[in-house]
């Protein structure tokens, strides 16, 4: 008797742009608007080639990264799983609307190929300068989910977290690589449609006249109807009260902003994703994302060959900051190493979490040159 | 739907569970757009759940708020960015967008004319009121020369913005001047801007007694809308009138109405044909 065959996953070789839209189509994104800009135009011009070839799925190239954004979050609006990419100085004008997807809580996927900064900076270089800005660049206090990828492999799993955690938590998403691991090209996996999950955005129950768009639940994120399926609401970028209308009562205003954070908050332990490489023993860890978390990889396994006990935190989620994850860290290890392509980002979270317990060291590169695993092997055998 | 008259049909269109009394000055015109909205939206026979109000910031920008369609209240100068992805990704839907003069020329001048040469299927409506109302009556992109405002206070030296020449030459597929003196018409024109495919403009003159009004020498909010009567003619008497007299005088009427279908008619016939031929 034949033995039944063992459907063998798809393998491609492809970009880590490309990864990008694998992954949002397999978690069902059915929308894109943007605008170009390099290094993430692949992004865009593989989903103009996509998306007309899947039922329902619409492309819309507008005049700016304003408007990008803005179609974007008219589509989540109207039901559909929405996409834009950028890099650097089109995330800077997308700020306006990354806020008004927080207070609408419209859930979307924004993705920032990071280039050298500031301004136009170097636009075919990687950088990581784009951190802080991702959680803090738009106005106003807010929560918002901020993950990395540190391969051509993970962009393509981390795109559809992505998508996920935004439909699941009703929230902006912003994926941040870097120009090296978008324009790096590798084998990935295709994963089979019964090796991931698709979280959909929970819709109402009830009939429309008793709907409320803003309710409180009981994970803190009400159920969201699509614009044209009866629910008729009002959304608004003004803070508003349970049934959506703008209000400046303060205790009406209080529980909408706490409400924002907590939805996200009190779910931590599923929204922060890390990756840990030999850690349990470490005595010197490394702590890195993105294509740096890459070359710090390969370093902690030349430096254990060496006889070094060091490890490596792998930060897939940089925001809300992995807290426990880096205080885990810090039971063992006397000495953390926390590399960036920036003068110090993530750094600054992980001497927050600190409390002076050990001794945390930064490497800093900012010459548009990646940060390569001799550099982190040097630190990593002398302290 | 059944026939019902006057302030009736209004409430049949009014959300009562928002907190009124609303936001407009007395002797604003935007209540007389939003009556003439709620009465073309029922003359067309449209059903509610059918259409999406897309509203920017500003004064217009809470009229969203009082109708019960999908509504949605975005960002200054954006709301046709939302729209066009509301649009695209429904294009069944009736989207109306609603801007102010300088929400949809200044801070969003570029989303206009993209709109407009993309031809997507929205209808906008802007309401010109010649000011910054909201805000405290700043001079605004068509503010006339010599106005005197809030940051022009020895009278405007920019030129305006013709709203009208200005969305023609875009290549908006509809274009009209309305004012909320001549309801009647504003109401027809409203009725064919969402009726028209593609992209649709209807600007419609209203006085700003508050902020511009009583700064420019109109001693009465019923003073600007005699001026609205006396210089908002139709443009088929404004062409007669000589270059040397028109003053003050605008054209009305519809200036542009082609049939190029809209922008998402088109992409969704591609994508048809990209899923048929595999």
């Amino acid at each position: 008797m034949a033995r039944p065959k063992k459907k063998k996953n798809k393998e491609i070789f492809a970009l880590g742009n490309e990864a990008v839209v694998e992954g949002a189509l397999l978690a069902g994104c059915d929308f894109y608007a943007g605008y170009p800009i390099t290094p993430s135009s692949e992004i865009m011009e593989i989903m103009a080639q996509r998306l007309p070839r899947i039922p329902n799925g619409s492309f819309v190239q507008m005049e700016d990264e304003i408007g990008g954004l803005g179609a974007v979050i008219g589509a989540s609006l109207a039901g559909r799983k929405a996409l834009t990419a950028t890099s650097g100085p089109g995330f800077s004008l997308m700020q306006e609307h990354i806020g008004y997807g927080c207070i609408t809580e419209t859930p979307l996927v924004i993705v920032n190929v990071m280039r050298g900064g500031p301004s136009t900076g170097l636009p075919t270089s990687p950088a990581q300068g784009d951190v802080q800005q991702a959680r803090w660049g738009t106005h106003g206090d807010h929560s918002i989910i901020v993950l990395s990828a540190s391969n051509v492999q993970e962009c393509l799993e981390m795109t559809i977290e992505a998508f996920n955690l935004a439909e699941k938590y009703r929230t902006p998403v912003i994926l941040l690589i870097d120009e090296i691991t978008a324009h790096t090209r590798e084998k990935i996996t295709i994963p089979n449609e019964a090796e991931f999950e698709v979280f959909n955005r929970t819709l109402p129950t009830m009939p429309p006249e008793w709907y409320k768009p803003y309710e409180e639940t009981v994970r803190g994120v009400p159920p969201m109807p699509a614009i044209g399926s009866g629910y008729r609401f009002h959304v608004t970028g003004l803070t508003h009260d349970v049934n959506g209308f703008p209000t400046s009562r303060p205790d009406e205003v209080r529980e909408l902003n706490e409400r924002l954070f907590r939805k996200i908050d009190q779910f931590l332990h599923d929204v922060q994703i890390v990756e840990e490489i030999d850690t349990e023993d470490a005595e010197v860890a490394v702590i890195a994302y993105g294509t740096v978390a890459r070359s710090a990889e390969l370093a902690v396994k030349q430096a254990r060959d060496l006889g070094v006990k060091a490890g490596l935190l792998k930060l897939k989620t940089l925001f809300p900051y992995p807290r426990k994850a880096t205080e885990k860290l810090m039971y063992r290890a006397k000495t953390i190493i926390v590399p960036e392509m920036n003068m110090g980002q993530i750094s600054r979270e992980v001497k927050r979490v600190n409390n002076g317990q050990v001794s945390v060291r930064t490497i800093n590169k900012v010459d548009g040159q990646i940060i390569t695993p001799a550099e982190i092997l040097k630190v990593l055998t002398r302290v | 739907m059944a026939d019902i008259k006057g302030t009736q049909l209004i409430h049949e269109y009014l959300r009562h569970n928002k907190k009124f009394p609303h936001v407009f000055c007395s002797g604003c015109g935007h209540g007389i757009v939003l009556g003439s909205l709620i009465r073309s939206i029922h003359g067309l026979g449209l059903s509610k759940d059918d259409v999406c109000i897309v509203a920017g910031i500003g004064c217009s920008g809470r009229l969203a708020a009082y109708v019960d369609f999908n509504t949605v209240h975005t960002c200054h100068g954006r709301a046709l960015t939302f729209a066009t992805g509301i649009k695209m990704a429904k294009p069944g839907m009736h989207v109306i967008v609603v801007m102010g003069d300088g929400d949809s020329m200044a801070i969003g001048g570029n989303h206009l004319i993209h709109a407009a040469r993309r031809n997507i299927g929205v209808t906008a409506l802007i309401l010109n009121n010649n000011i910054y109302g909201m805000t405290g009556g700043q001079c605004s992109p068509t503010t006339p020369a010599g106005a005197n405002t809030q940051t022009t206070p020895m009278g405007q030296m920019e030129q305006s913005f013709d709203c009208v020449e200005l969305c023609t030459a875009a290549g908006a597929n509809f274009v009209a001047r309305g004012s909320v003196f001549h309801v009647k018409r504003l109401d027809s024109m409203i009725m064919e801007g969402i009726k028209n495919p593609g992209f649709g403009v209807v600007e419609i003159m209203t006085p700003c007694f508050t902020q511009y009004g009583r700064k420019n020498g109109f001693k009465s909010p019923v003073e600007m809308f005699h001026a609205l009567k006396k210089n908002v003619v139709k443009r088929e008497r404004f062409d007669e009138i000589p270059e040397a007299d028109r003053g003050e005088k605008v054209p009305s009427g519809i200036f542009v109405q082609k049939d190029t279908p809209g922008l998402e008619e088109k992409f969704y016939e591609m994508a048809a044909r990209c899923q048929g031929g595999k």
